[in-house]
């Protein structure tokens, strides 16, 4: 794909969700779908991390543990020292991103089902810490959070105060979409630059990797904490929408939900958790309506997906294109 | 601290009959099965249905549910992971399906089941007092018992039956024991049969204690997840003492840190991580799985 064509495409979806999505709802009254395309973008932003630790060929299951660190972070910031929400946002995913270097250091010489092992009990463990640590409140939780504030640069404000829009849903939509596509720009380039095809030597030998030369436990560590980044960012900016945060704002489901999301949509695809995480959230909820069936037909279906298309759903296109040929 | 002993071994020996099936499927077929913990919670609910509803001998009500998760395994094998791992070229693809397995079997448990908690009335009466060092109830004991014993079927299954010698042969190396002529699929569907029988025995053995509920499913095979980590992946002696090490440490835990609230589980994790920097195949599994 050239990069007239890439130009194209990211117009193309700027339109979309910028100028469709906004009229159809406005068209529609369903207010509510603003919150949950937020949670889509936001929730696809976690699992474009998941799916980076995919990428060198680590299974992670321990996003939700992440997410609530980068939750807590924010929330502690903004309520107990003041800090404003948009610096906590930074704030929160470097902090994950810490953490995952001194977890990542010893776990990611642990491979396969290992590896996926270690980090589902990691997020077993973020729920017991928040619960056993004073500062964030055990099980009460962390509530009645500020709404975020202005983001001034240099006396022009960039960012309005949330608590003055007429529309929050709208500006958090906005805000979550705006960076679920520059995460996803950053993995595009990041998968295609020598970095990426370094991670993609890991994910295929990393024995031969490092005997030619490729440093394997910094390039892990690089690619764990740009996943907890990610991680924390969408976790920080959950507890901004919702006001609160509890120990089970992100429990092992979450944390399961970001690997089928990156495998719905294909691991072998860069955009693969974007669509894995519309597909999932919007099947379940659409399943809503069989009321008792839900989780049934939901798990059927989940099976029948990966009987069927166990290279994920972007491998449909693909396999058109190699028709082509 | 005989106490402390006591509730150890009782805990450790069900951990390790959990543990014992998980690396089993894995030993055999490479697959980490998430929906351990949901036949655990399918095993305790067949139990309660024969025992407290239809008035079958707990034995019998036992025996059936074992047997029920045998045939349950068996054709989840047969026709959700034997497809999957031919097809697919990924080992994830299992997990995933592991995954959406465990989902699935949510869902029947709440269909057939319902949510709510469900216990039987006790086994056996009585409390057994040993000069106020060691009191444990009786039914404890006993299921405490049976847990020990089956372990030690299995083990003697696993050793010298024919059956389980071409698993053990299945297990070190796939391809040598097809040359020998071990036909693949029937004892990877045996081996899954028998991990899912295991998983519901416990089940059924702990629905006289503790109860059964749907949402024990995840918790069950998380910690299932720990004592395959400590003992090592795909070994059958790893799972045993993965078991009885977690049965102690949480034994241990639970009175030295009463009084600070819900955080065993947090200093055994955090000593998982120190001992896995250290040794990343657990303490009797095969480097790298």
């Amino acid at each position: 794909m050239g990069v007239n064509m890439r130009f194209v495409w990211l117009v193309v979806f700027g339109l979309i969700v910028f100028g469709l999505i906004p009229l159809l709802i406005e068209a529609t009254g369903r207010w509510d779908l603003y919150y949950t395309l937020t949670s889509v973008a936001l929730l696809s932003i976690a699992s474009a991390g998941v799916w980076l630790t995919f990428y060198i060929g680590r299974i992670n299951i321990g996003q939700g543990a992440f997410a609530l660190c980068g939750g807590y972070v924010s929330a502690i910031l903004v309520t107990q020292y003041g800090v404003s929400f948009w610096l906590t946002l930074p704030l929160a995913g470097l902090f994950c991103a810490l953490v995952a270097v001194m977890i990542g250091w010893p776990i990611l010489r642990l491979r396969g089902v290992y590896f996926a092992m270690v980090t589902l009990v990691l997020t077993e463990v973020a729920r017991l810490t928040a619960l056993a640590l004073p500062i964030t409140q055990g099980a009460k939780g962390i509530s009645s959070i500020p709404l975020p504030g202005p983001l001034q640069l240099g006396g022009v404000t960039l960012i309005p105060d949330f608590s003055t829009l007429t529309n929050v849903k709208a500006g958090f939509y906005v805000l979550a979409v705006v960076l679920m596509i520059l995460t996803f720009a950053g993995m595009h380039r990041l998968v295609n630059s020598r970095l990426g095809h370094l991670c993609r030597s890991l994910q295929q030998n990393e024995e031969l990797a490092s005997s030619i030369g490729v440093n394997i436990a910094s390039l892990r560590l690089i690619a764990f904490s740009i996943s907890s980044f990610l991680g924390g960012l969408s976790g920080a900016i959950f507890v901004g929408i919702s006001q609160s945060i509890y120990p089970a704002s992100f429990p092992v489901k979450d944390s399961v939900d970001f690997m089928l999301n990156c495998f719905l949509g294909g691991l072998g695809f860069v955009f693969g958790p974007m669509l894995g995480t519309l597909v999932n959230y919007f099947g379940w909820d659409l399943l809503f309506e069989t009321g008792k069936y839900q989780l049934l037909i939901y798990s059927v279906l989940l099976i029948a997906l990966i009987l069927v298309l166990p290279n994920g759903l972007l491998s449909l296109f693909q396999r058109k294109k190699s028709e082509d040929h | 601290m005989e106490q402390i002993i006591a509730n150890g071994l009782y805990l450790g020996a069900q951990y390790a009959l959990i543990a014992l099936g998980l690396t089993l499927i894995f030993a055999l077929m490479n697959v980490l099965n998430f929906a351990h913990g949901q036949l655990y919670v399918l095993g305790g609910f067949v139990t309660y249905t024969l025992y407290a509803k239809a008035g079958f001998p707990y034995p019998i009500a036992l025996l059936m549910a074992g047997l029920t998760l045998a045939l349950v395994g068996g054709l989840l094998e047969k026709y959700l992971f034997r497809p999957v791992i031919k097809k697919s070229h990924r080992e994830e693809s299992t997990m995933l399906l592991a995954a959406g397995v465990a989902f699935f079997l949510d869902a029947i448990i709440l269909l057939l089941f319902g949510e709510k908690q469900r216990g039987v009335p006790k086994i056996i009466e009585g409390v057994f007092n040993w000069d106020f060092r060691i009191i444990m109830p009786y039914d404890r004991i006993v299921i405490g018992c049976v847990a020990i014993c089956s372990v030690a079927l299995f083990i003697g299954y696993m050793q010298y039956s024919k059956t389980g010698r071409a698993m053990r042969a299945l297990a070190q190396d796939k391809i040598a024991a097809q040359l020998m002529g071990v036909d693949v699929d029937r004892y990877q569907m045996i081996g899954f049969a028998l991990a899912a029988m295991l998983a519901g025995l416990v089940g059924g053995l702990l629905v006289s204690i503790t109860g059964i509920n749907l949402g024990m499913g995840g918790p069950t095979s998380i910690k299932a997840f720990l004592m395959v980590m400590i003992g090592g992946a795909g070994v059958v002696s790893g799972a045993i003492a993965g078991g009885f090490i977690l049965g102690m440490m949480e034994s241990i835990g639970l009175s030295v840190f009463s009084s600070y609230g819900d955080v065993t589980y947090l200093m055994i994790f955090a000593s998982l991580m120190v001992f896995l920097a250290i040794r990343p195949q657990g303490l009797m599994g095969k480097p790298w799985g």
